[in-house]
């Protein structure tokens, strides 16, 4: 796609031709992008002036960029200009009339996973009256949260009823022209998730978005901020572990974290998209930035994720450690089978004093599965005994996956310690064996291999969640013995 | 109940075993002794089921089944358990929850009720107490980080849960001192009652002091090229196992 630039430049050029200019009228927008139809997204949302005026200079910077070509990972050229970048919601007669017309594979899946038939229905985009028992559970949440000032609630409701917060915090995380997808996201996304928790707060309970089903249809290009004010604590949890039907393909979020002094933010995702078929084919993009400011002293923020779906994933959450004694962690797993491409990591940038940073990835590939680890740790000059200890873990099944690893190291100050340990390793006959004696099944066995690997991680993970990744991973895994 | 028929394995090209026959009833003690790569660890895990050996003659029947078609876990189903040589370290598995899904997945085969964790706790407190291993190892993960002789209770724990009807031991004593030896002992001499069988496997007589066989087998060139009750141990014991190598070879 090296010739994009030069498409885009086209494409700016003749931004008000016919039939691009778009009707406020209109639900859906002709595939494409240009400033017209960004206009149209924020007046659609009944933005602001300051937040089309953002948007609109996100999308002069993403017209010189161009797409980031160092991931390990291989996949057709998107074509940008062939998305719309709005459309309403599908209505009901466009989906599924009942669970007998989804794909069985996805039902399957829902069962093994225990989930309810109303929320399968919900997850596979079945037609129904989404007014059931969430709403009250909802409702009640509201009301909890209220009472101890925390604010959650959809990004647009944020732009509109806390412009003040948004003016302040967006994009001072990951400024606009961060990277390509990032600029990209910032000028078209449509929806996303806002947290603020007030100074000395201890969020009340696990936030998800998981109950904001409101927030289902957010889209391709999800945009969240959450900001701990002082001395406040908030866990977040993302993500649903059952396969969600989506109907794009790209999808590019961006996640910025703010934590003042003393706050912390632990961060929690499970991330099970459509990988595609055992072919590949018809399987997510996934080009997330998500990245959090350890802006106060004190502060801690603490990344836990387990990826298993996508047809590719390019994923780095991250720790800048701005405030003295100040704490990031990144604990992964990151599961590659058939043709999935996975390249995650993630990077620790110690500013402050006394800094510390802990790095726990565990990659497992299996078919022709190829997962990379990148990781970066920087100690700036002036981050006097900073600490960074990494460990990065690949688990090989089969003979036909892959593992890599590209750790780097800037250090500037001669006070700094550093700790990196890697290891490969394949699940060993003689352990298959020796469970397999013991009387169990064999994929029972690679099952329980493969979560003992992952239990560094799975512990950080809220108590329910960390339950259902196990389970998640055993059906990502089945059939998948080498 | 275990009946091994002329039993010829080879690994890649080479023979190992070259037709050995061996007969275990009910509740009978057995002891394979034999010098280095004469076959016994071979003989183990063929029973066992271990991948990577060419069965390439003979026959192996446990309680009238054909055990040589039956994939390792079916073979623990129908009660084999095999004490490793060298028990494997899992990283991240809890010792306890490991055994919990073994016995169950031996109930299951069986066709039993699966036990619920407090039903499985009640028993494994009790074979705690009862093999002597100490309980910070349960719930440590599988032979992570065990002593040499920590490993082989554990295999003797395990044992006790699992409650086989033919349990191998694999050179359960190389690398034990003397009480872990004897600990190692009592545990399996408790496991006796009348109807279980042992195959044990060992390079030298001092086990054989702990768990008294009733049938001593000297394998040598893959064959038992004597056989004997207990005093053949404490013979080989004293003249080595050379005298018996010639007489292999002449076979």
């Amino acid at each position: 796609m090296a010739s994009q630039p030069q498409d885009i430049t086209d494409f700016v050029n003749r931004k008000y031709e016919a039939g691009f200019y778009t009707d406020i009228e209109q639900d859906s927008v002709a595939p494409g992008l240009n400033p017209g139809v960004i206009e149209f997204i924020s007046k659609k949302k009944g933005e602001p002036q300051w937040m089309l005026d953002w948007r609109l200079k996100a999308y002069e910077r993403w017209t010189k960029m161009a797409e980031p070509k160092w991931a390990h990972v291989h996949y057709p050229p998107i074509d940008l200009q062939a998305i719309s970048y709005y459309s309403a919601p599908k209505s009901q007669d466009d989906r599924p009339k009942s669970l007998d017309e989804v794909d069985p594979e996805l039902i399957a899946t829902y069962e093994k996973l225990g989930i309810p038939l109303e929320e399968q229905k919900m997850l596979a985009g079945v037609a129904v009256d989404m007014v059931f028992d969430s709403v009250s559970v909802h409702t009640t949440f509201k009301e909890k949260l209220a009472e101890v000032g925390v604010i959650f609630c959809s990004f647009s409701e944020a732009v509109i009823n806390h412009p003040e917060l948004i003016q302040r915090y967006l994009g001072s995380v990951v400024p606009v022209s961060d990277n390509y997808f990032a600029a990209l996201n910032s000028a078209v996304f449509t929806d996303g998730s806002f947290v603020y928790i007030p100074k000395n707060t201890r969020c009340p309970m696990e936030l998800s978005t998981y109950f904001r089903i409101n927030a289902m249809n957010t889209g391709q290009f999800e945009r969240t901020l959450i900001i701990a004010d002082s001395g406040s604590h908030v866990s977040y949890l993302e993500g649903c572990t059952a396969p969600m039907r989506d109907e794009n393909q790209l999808h590019a979020a961006v996640v910025e974290l703010v934590a003042l002094d003393d706050a912390e933010i632990k961060y929690s995702t499970v991330q099970n998209w459509y990988p595609g078929d055992e072919n590949g084919v018809g399987g997510i993009y996934n080009f997330v930035t998500k990245r959090g400011d350890c802006r106060g002293n004190n502060s801690k923020i603490s990344w836990t994720q387990v990826e298993t779906g996508s047809a590719i994933t390019w994923k780095y959450p991250s720790c800048i450690l701005k405030g003295d004694n100040s704490i990031g962690e990144f604990y992964s797993v990151a599961l590659a089978r058939n043709c999935q491409q996975a390249d995650t990591g993630t990077k620790m940038v110690h500013l402050g004093r006394n800094t510390r940073s802990t790095i726990i990835s565990k990659g497992i590939s299996a078919d022709r599965g190829q997962n990379a680890y990148r990781g970066l740790v920087r100690i700036a000059k002036g981050a006097t005994n900073a600490r960074n200890y990494t460990q990065c873990d690949s688990l090989l099944i089969g003979d036909r996956s892959g593992a890599h690893t590209f750790p780097y190291v800037e250090v500037k100050n001669s006070s700094a310690q550093i700790e990196h340990e890697a290891s490969t390793s394949k699940i060993s006959d003689d352990q298959l064996f020796y469970l397999r004696q013991r009387g169990i099944r064999d994929e029972d066995a690679i099952n329980m291999i493969v979560n003992g690997f992952c239990r560094d991680v799975f512990k950080e993970l809220p108590m329910e969640f960390a339950v259902e990744a196990q389970k998640l991973l055993s059906i990502s895994l089945e059939g998948s013995i080498g | 109940m275990l009946e091994i028929t002329n039993l010829q394995v080879s690994v890649g090209k080479k023979p190992i075993l070259k037709g050995l026959s061996l007969t275990v009833k009910p509740g009978e003690v057995h002891a394979i002794m034999g010098p280095n790569g004469s076959g016994k660890s071979t003989l183990a895990h063929v029973i066992a089921g271990r991948d990577g050996y060419n069965i390439t003659g003979g026959s192996v029947t446990f309680n009238g089944k054909d055990l040589l078609s039956l994939a390792p876990e079916e073979r623990a189903g129908e009660g084999v358990f095999l004490a490793f040589q060298y028990p494997v370290e899992i990283p991240g598995v809890n010792n306890v929850y490991m055994l919990k899904a073994a016995l169950n997945g031996i109930r299951k085969y069986r066709g039993e009720k699966e036990l619920d964790a407090i039903e499985f706790l009640k028993i494994v407190k009790a074979k705690t107490k009862a093999v002597g291993i100490d309980d910070g190892l349960l719930n440590r993960p599988v032979n992570m980080g065990f002593s040499g002789g920590e490993k082989k209770r554990n295999e003797v724990f395990q044992m006790s849960v699992l409650e086989p009807h033919l349990a191998i031991l694999d050179e359960t004593d190389s690398g034990l001192d003397i009480d872990a030896l004897k600990a190692v002992g009592d545990g399996v001499n408790q496991l006796r009652d009348g109807s279980r069988s042992f195959v044990v496997v060992t390079h030298y007589q001092r086990l054989l002091d702990y768990i008294v066989p009733d049938f001593v087998h000297v394998l040598a060139g893959g064959r038992i090229v004597r056989s004997g009750d207990k005093g053949l141990a404490l013979e080989l014991e004293e003249r080595g196992y050379d005298w018996l190598k010639d007489e292999a070879s002449v076979v």
